[in-house]
């Protein structure tokens, strides 16, 4: 039986790895003071790697500034209505969690299919894809959480309680459809053969932090309210 | 030089109109459409700010055709005392957001930044272009309130909760308008967040080949400091505002107390935090300031070495000051809250910060007059300028050691002398870096030279008329005249009002001297004097681009390389008492800072 053997999708690298030599004026490899342009090499670390930390940085900001928020207004007044979780949020944290796996799954083998290893059958974009179900499941999920609690009467205006769980939610899928954007960007971007591997490695920090970002606010819900 | 393939290029050049001065991805286009709507916005602002000061001089004149732009708020053209608010309160928010930080920080930011650390670009050049349009449309979101339904907001570029939470209820405006203010503002926040995002990744990344950090000029770790301050205020802001526009639209309570009664209204809203309000918009509000002033005091250095021709005293300190007012400006928001009700401890703990952020204030200041004496300063427009700047700061800083301390705050908070205080020390202060960063960028910019002596006019109009508007002011506050007022009726206010006519004769005065820099702009633009590329003798990156204005990719076939520190003045070159960055001269470098 005759068989095809695809190339392996071109994946833009970094000439040097990232760590051990001086840089092109990258903050992470200083010139050296004397500054003889010489014993610099041609590596720039891609912008991307830098931007993604700014990125969580300032949605770290945003959700500190919703969490001061929450325990500032729950300790300004008496009308603070505890009320129990839907339990389908810890079905969706498991569900997150597990597209972490997926993703980082698909990140290996995105390096592995670079190098040629594997072949087209075991194509990374599969894991990738199963990511992508999982986020949309996990939305879902949320979408399901706020149909029970409003079946409960339990709206945005009820109380701080319930207007801060709607908030920090809300908030969270919003910063979680962002992200799915970036999967579909990097599995585009892969099925074209022009994936850069700082993008992939972006997309999957991003992803973990909302990963980590929901268990903290799964936390932060459970003890306040 | 290197090959210019060592780097990935970011976009080609653009061919039709609407890709190339629209929805344009150069840096360079962004950076000038930001300062015109910088231009467009302080125009409103100054314009807003004559009519407040001839109402503030005689209350009952009628100014011509005022009644127009609202029949309620200003019937016959003399405005009511909601309206005198209501223009206020556009008067600061447009001046804070859309001009103190849009131009030094946004327009010269965008416009300079890739070139002095030499890259082609901002490394994400679709963010960049929105970040512009964000911000355009939060400008128009803003300024539509004028036109929609009883006028824009009269709470004040702060918008204090409960009065901005609880809707119409409060005065005119404070339904829809705040609504339109919080939208407005949320989308600023974005389109700042999305400046940060490529502002940060361009100077840590994008660096030229022997760029280190230590040599990238004054003017850059400006805004790198800036984008750092703006990433972290921003990201707080914008969460208040959607809280805010909640409470207004889905009937939360977060800022509302209980049992508030407003107009004889019992409000539905219970158990809100009005302080809430304050300190998350003081959180973001009093860092700002710094996102406001930081920019400008590297313009200036930037300014003040290339014609001072040696370099400040210390590179490093300069820098280090700038980074330890950011970190500072983060521990000192509670000063704007002595008078609230806070704990008088926490009053304490955000005076010791306050008192201790003149430290580095004053070192720059130091550093600054030092490296002035005994210099031969080259007197031009944008040198003038940045001495203005300097002037303005520390006059403007000095009332700061008053207001940081708790009881002397308390007598003087919510006055004039507050008022004066921050005029002069961010708002004028930040406005003559723009000023001073205009005259000097403007002939690489476009290509042709202002005219300078129009530029000393307007510098000698500018300086002398702010002290005569803004210092009388601190006198207005000692004597006991609070802000926000329309009129003076009461008996102890009477014998201002001279002081007061004054003040709206030297602004009139001096508003109209910005008109001779618009002339001077327009006019310059087009029929000006050709410039060279470097017609200051500069040494930065800025000044090593092939032709002027810069190329669509900044440095043509070949990004620099970096051979310098950035102020190698005072040495003997081949082209005179300086040696570029990018040049491979070696010379005697006199000023290596170690």
């Amino acid at each position: 039986m005759a068989t095809t053997v695809h190339e392996p999708p071109k994946i833009d690298s970094p000439r040097l790895p990232a760590t051990s030599h001086s840089g092109n004026g990258g903050w992470r490899n200083m010139v050296p003071a004397d500054g003889d342009p010489r014993v610099v090499q041609h590596y720039s670390p891609p912008a991307s790697s830098t931007a993604i930390w700014v990125v969580l940085f300032a949605i770290t900001m945003m959700f500190a500034a919703f969490t001061s928020a929450l325990i500032v207004r729950k300790g300004a007044s008496l009308d603070w209505r505890h009320f129990t979780l839907p339990s389908i949020l810890y079905f969706n944290t498991v569900l997150l969690l597990a597209s972490s796996l997926t993703l980082e799954v698909s990140r290996r083998r995105v390096a592995t299919f670079m190098g040629g290893l594997r072949s087209q059958s075991e194509s990374p974009t599969r894991w990738l894809y199963i990511t992508l179900c999982l986020g949309l499941l996990f939305v879902a999920g949320q979408y399901i959480a706020w149909r029970q609690l409003s079946a409960q009467g339990l709206f945005l205006a009820t109380n701080p309680s319930s207007s801060f769980f709607y908030v920090l939610t809300a908030a969270h899928v919003l910063h979680i459809l962002g992200g799915l954007g970036g999967i579909v960007y990097v599995i585009r971007r892969l099925n074209q053969s022009v994936l850069r591997r700082s993008t992939l490695d972006a997309t999957a920090r991003y992803w973990h932090f909302m990963d980590v970002l929901w268990v903290y606010l799964l936390l932060l819900l459970w003890i306040k309210l | 030089m290197h090959d210019m393939s060592a780097h990935a290029v970011q976009h080609h050049q653009p061919t039709t109109f609407i890709r190339k001065h629209v929805f344009s991805l150069d840096h360079k286009v962004i950076g000038k459409q930001y300062y015109a709507l910088a231009l467009l916005a302080a125009l409103i602002g100054m314009v807003l700010s004559w009519m407040m000061r001839i109402h503030l001089g005689w209350t009952n004149a009628a100014i011509p055709g005022l009644q127009l732009l609202s029949k309620n708020g200003a019937p016959g053209g003399v405005m009511t005392p909601e309206y005198y608010l209501q223009l206020m309160t556009m008067h600061g928010t447009i001046m804070v957001f859309f001009v103190l930080t849009t131009a030094p920080f946004a327009a010269f930011g965008n416009y300079f930044l890739p070139i002095q650390v030499g890259a082609e670009d901002m490394p994400f050049p679709h963010f960049n272009m929105m970040s512009f349009w964000v911000t355009f449309v939060g400008f128009w979101v803003l300024i539509a309130a004028f036109f929609v339904g009883d006028g824009p907001s009269l709470g004040g570029w702060t918008q204090y909760a409960p009065l901005s939470a609880v809707g119409p209820v409060a005065g005119p405006g404070e339904g829809m308008g705040v609504i339109l203010w919080a939208t407005s503002i949320a989308l600023f926040c974005v389109g700042q967040l999305l400046g940060a995002l490529n502002f940060i990744p361009t100077t840590l990344d994008l660096r030229a080949k022997g760029m280190s950090m230590m040599r990238l000029p004054l003017s850059a770790w400006g805004w790198f400091i800036t984008s750092c301050m703006g990433l972290t205020a921003f990201a707080v802001l914008m969460p208040a505002c959607i809280l805010l526009i909640l409470d207004h639209v889905a009937g939360t309570s977060f800022f509302v107390p209980s049992n508030l009664v407003i107009n004889d209204q019992l409000q539905p809203h219970s158990g809100g935090s009005t302080l809430l309000w304050q300190h998350l918009f003081w959180f973001f509000g009093h860092p700002e300031v710094y996102i406001a002033i930081v920019p400008g005091m590297g313009i200036v250095s930037h300014v003040l070495i290339a014609n001072m021709r040696k370099p400040m005293l210390s590179h490093r300190v300069l820098i280090y000051s700038m980074g330890a007012l950011a970190v500072l400006s983060y521990m000192v928001y509670g000063h704007h809250m002595f008078v609230s009700g806070m704990n008088p401890f926490s009053s304490l703990a955000f005076s010791f910060p306050t008192l201790a952020i003149t430290i580095p204030s004053t070192i720059i200041v130091l550093i600054w007059t030092f490296s002035l004496y005994g210099s031969k300063l080259r007197i031009n427009s944008a040198s003038l300028f940045a001495l203005g700047f300097i002037s303005m700061f520390v006059a403007g800083g000095v009332s700061g050691f008053f207001l940081a301390q708790p009881s002397i705050d308390i007598m003087l908070h919510a006055t004039y002398f507050v008022v004066g205080h921050f005029h002069m020390v961010m708002g004028v202060a930040a406005m003559f870096g723009i000023f001073s960063g205009t005259y000097f960028w403007f002939p690489k910019m476009t290509g042709r030279m202002m005219n300078e002596t129009l530029g000393t006019i307007h510098f000698v109009i500018s300086f002398i008329g702010t002290y005569c508007i803004f210092m009388p002011f601190h006198y207005l506050g000692m004597a006991g005249n609070v802000r926000r007022y329309s009129a003076f009726v009461a008996d102890y206010l009477q014998p201002l009002i001279p002081v007061h006519r004054f003040i709206t004769v030297a602004a009139l005065i001096t508003g109209a001297g910005q008109l001779i820099f618009l002339y001077n702009l327009i006019h310059t633009r087009f029929w000006g004097a050709p410039a060279t590329d470097n017609p200051w003798e500069g040494t930065s990156l800025e000044w090593s681009t092939p032709t002027t204005p810069p190329p669509h990719n900044n440095f043509g076939d070949h990004l620099p390389v970096v051979y310098h520190d950035p102020y190698q003045y005072g040495v003997k070159s081949s082209t005179g008492d300086y040696v570029m960055q990018a040049s491979q001269e070696q010379v005697a470098t006199v000023n290596e800072e170690k």
